[in-house]
């Protein structure tokens, strides 16, 4: 790794590692107590545990680059630095929100940012990253697209066609599967007869990491290796982050399939918790600091729900609008 | 006759015309480009790209794997970061294995993102039974993507639309599907030498009549407009419409006609139930009911898988024959 690549710890951005996981974080805990208030409605996955691998892994990309997440991407467009606000409007389904309100928790999408999605149907966005990159190698761009996906995705088909199209046409995507060891409700044990998933990006040929997801720091640090070997024009990279989500799967899942003993002990190395309590032992942050940064938080998500509130309801006369677009005239 | 005032015309077949749109197309505008199976080095199952990949080298022509999912979703995600692809499967039959990505995401990024990603993307296929292929490579399915809102579906059925409708599909923002019936890349006839682009959203009327509609498209145009010969030898006068295009359906040809004609036959490859024939035959319903002087007849494929002989293969598909006795029976003849 060169100097240029390597993650610049510096109290100033340590600070803010942790000021994207804990803004993540009340954002989503917000939507779950607006979820029973049912202003938010729908399906609502919260990513609540995993913040660690998009703050971490975004931390890479420049601002050309291009994002492709899933239903559970909140933390990956606020991360990637969508305004709260909007996405906020867009959980209500407010035409101020992000999507304009058509798509919802699921499909938060985003132009500016070059934020494609918001993809609810596993292992459906990974053609996609796949498609974006080609479009970026073929004019000449030195673009990076990174795919969020969960461990779950790696048993579809779209998977691995999507694996083997990238490294044979040598495609800058960056591939970073999620893996928090249940898809849905099934365990990884019960689903893939390979569970050590990094393992399959390399039988096609891509260089592969296993990340603890549950550091900041070191998903951060590979991400800018995957990246600076992306741009340097080696083809795709895979990181495989182990993570954990604490909480359900979506509002309806009562949890059946695993013990309140195994989301405790995962509790015990949350991503906040841990980094949080490292930067404080270190002494790199102190407690005012930690508190500064829960009252933005605070204050940030108070203002987005303010924000979604006095959004607006998109006027039934324009049910049909964003089916088709009009040809240029 | 004055030969200097004719236009030039140029023999072809429906093969060599979507050649010669592809290749228009390639030349015209550098963000396009042609990726399917076989498209390059083998020429095409259908041998529409033969030639091309030595004209434009292997970045413009790619050859892909067999994952009809992947590559129609990285023609998606291609189109999104500014590319035209022009994405070939081999037949619709093969599509079904990248309907998640037709459907779930080529059709509804749109809308989802609240009109701020369209998808530019032409996706051609081969269609239809007539080559003894059997019941996995001979099927109509056309008629399913018509169903699905936020794609436009066509149905090249004659020389100047193989040559004229991929440059205004391309030049569409929206995700534009072409259906190539099989047995036309044969048909051999006269294009003027200056073919160019044509319009993609209105219905044909290939021959004017004033006693029946026979609406078809695509394949069973042709067996349509020899029924209405063979119509017109008794004196029945049959007006032909093709409908080029399945989505949007030009309702406004097809209600035109029918008030004129007051009969309608609805002639579909697809099976009936449930079909594109179905939904034709619903919008005369809704706004040519009372014009009607006859029920609205239908000739389909029979309502089994396309079987592997010739004789149980053409007795499955629409004929001239039943097309015409259809139309007969209309007039209660």
């Amino acid at each position: 790794m060169t100097a240029a690549t390597k993650p610049h710890l510096s109290r100033a951005h340590l600070a803010e590692l942790l000021r994207q996981m804990v803004r993540i974080r009340r954002f989503e805990e917000k939507c779950v107590e607006l979820y029973q208030s049912e202003k938010i409605r729908g399906f609502l996955h919260v990513y609540i545990g995993e913040e660690a691998v998009a703050v971490g892994a975004l931390q890479a990309l420049t601002p050309e680059d291009a994002v492709v997440a899933t239903y559970r991407e909140h933390g990956h467009a606020l991360a990637r630095g969508l305004p709260m606000t909007t996405v906020m409007a867009e959980m209500y389904g407010k035409s101020e929100g992000c999507s304009r309100g058509r798509g919802g928790s699921m499909h938060i999408f985003d132009a500016a940012t070059r934020f494609y999605g918001g993809n609810a149907i596993v292992g459906g966005g990974l053609p996609l990253a796949v498609g974006l990159g080609l479009a970026d190698k073929m004019q000449g761009r030195p673009h990076v697209t990174a795919c969020f996906f969960g461990e779950g995705a790696v048993a579809e088909g779209e998977f691995h066609e999507s694996m083997n199209l990238a490294a044979l046409w040598q495609l800058p995507v960056l591939f970073v599967c999620e893996n928090n060891l249940y898809a849905m409700g099934t365990a990884l044990k019960l689903s893939e007869s390979e569970t050590d998933i990094h393992l399959k990006a390399q039988s096609y040929r891509i260089p592969s990491e296993a990340v603890d997801g549950m550091d900041v720091v070191a998903v951060e640090a590979a991400a800018r290796r995957a990246v600076e070997a992306i741009r340097a024009g080696q083809g795709p990279y895979f990181l495989e982050c182990r993570t954990y989500r604490f909480r359900a799967h979506s509002m309806f899942d009562a949890e059946l399939y695993r013990d309140k003993a195994e989301v405790e002990e995962w509790k015990k190395h949350g991503p906040i918790l841990r980094f949080g309590t490292w930067l404080r032992e270190t002494g790199i942050l102190h407690e005012a600091d930690v508190q500064a940064i829960e009252v933005e938080a605070a204050a940030e998500v108070d203002a987005a729900v303010a924000f979604a509130e006095a959004g607006t309801w998109e006027p039934v006369e324009d049910l049909t609008k964003h089916v088709y677009r009009e040809a240029a005239r | 006759m004055n030969d200097a005032a004719a236009p030039a015309t140029i023999k072809t077949t429906y093969r060599e015309a979507m050649k010669a749109a592809i290749r228009a197309a390639l030349r015209s505008d550098p963000r396009a480009f042609l990726m399917g199976e076989d498209v390059g080095r083998y020429g095409g199952c259908y041998a529409v790209t033969k030639g091309l990949l030595a004209e434009f080298g292997p970045e413009r022509i790619r050859d892909t794997p067999l994952s009809e999912s992947a590559f129609v979703g990285a023609g998606i995600g291609a189109a999104l970061g500014g590319m035209r692809p022009i994405v070939e499967i081999m037949t619709v039959n093969f599509s079904l294995l990248a309907l998640d990505q037709i459907v779930n995401n080529a059709a509804t990024l749109l809308h989802m993102s609240g009109g701020q990603f369209n998808v530019p993307l032409v996706i051609r296929m081969a269609t239809g039974a007539g080559r003894q292929l059997a019941a996995q490579h001979s099927h109509s399915l056309e008629g399913w993507y018509a169903h699905i809102p936020g794609i436009k579906v066509l149905a090249p059925a004659t020389l100047e639309d193989a040559r004229g409708m991929l440059a205004t599909a391309l030049a569409d923002p929206n995700p534009v599907l072409i259906f190539e019936h099989v047995m036309l890349y044969n048909m051999e006839g006269e294009l003027a030498a200056d073919a160019g682009a044509v319009d993609i959203d209105k219905a044909a009327i290939r021959r004017p009549g004033r006693d029946v509609t026979l609406i078809a498209y695509g394949g069973t145009l042709f067996k349509t407009l020899a029924a209405a010969e063979a119509l017109a030898k008794d004196g029945i006068e049959a007006e032909v419409i093709d409908l080029r295009s399945l989505r949007p359906l030009d309702s406004a040809t097809i209600v035109g006609s029918v008030s004129r004609t007051r009969r309608a036959v609805v002639v579909d490859e697809g099976w009936k139930t449930g079909s594109l024939s179905a939904e034709v035959t619903a919008q005369i319903m809704e706004h040519a009911f009372w014009s009607l002087d006859a029920p609205v007849a239908r000739v389909c494929s029979a309502e089994v898988p396309i079987p592997y002989p010739r004789h149980l293969e053409q007795a499955a598909l629409p004929q001239p024959e039943a097309i015409a006795a259809a139309a007969r029976a209309t007039l209660g003849r």
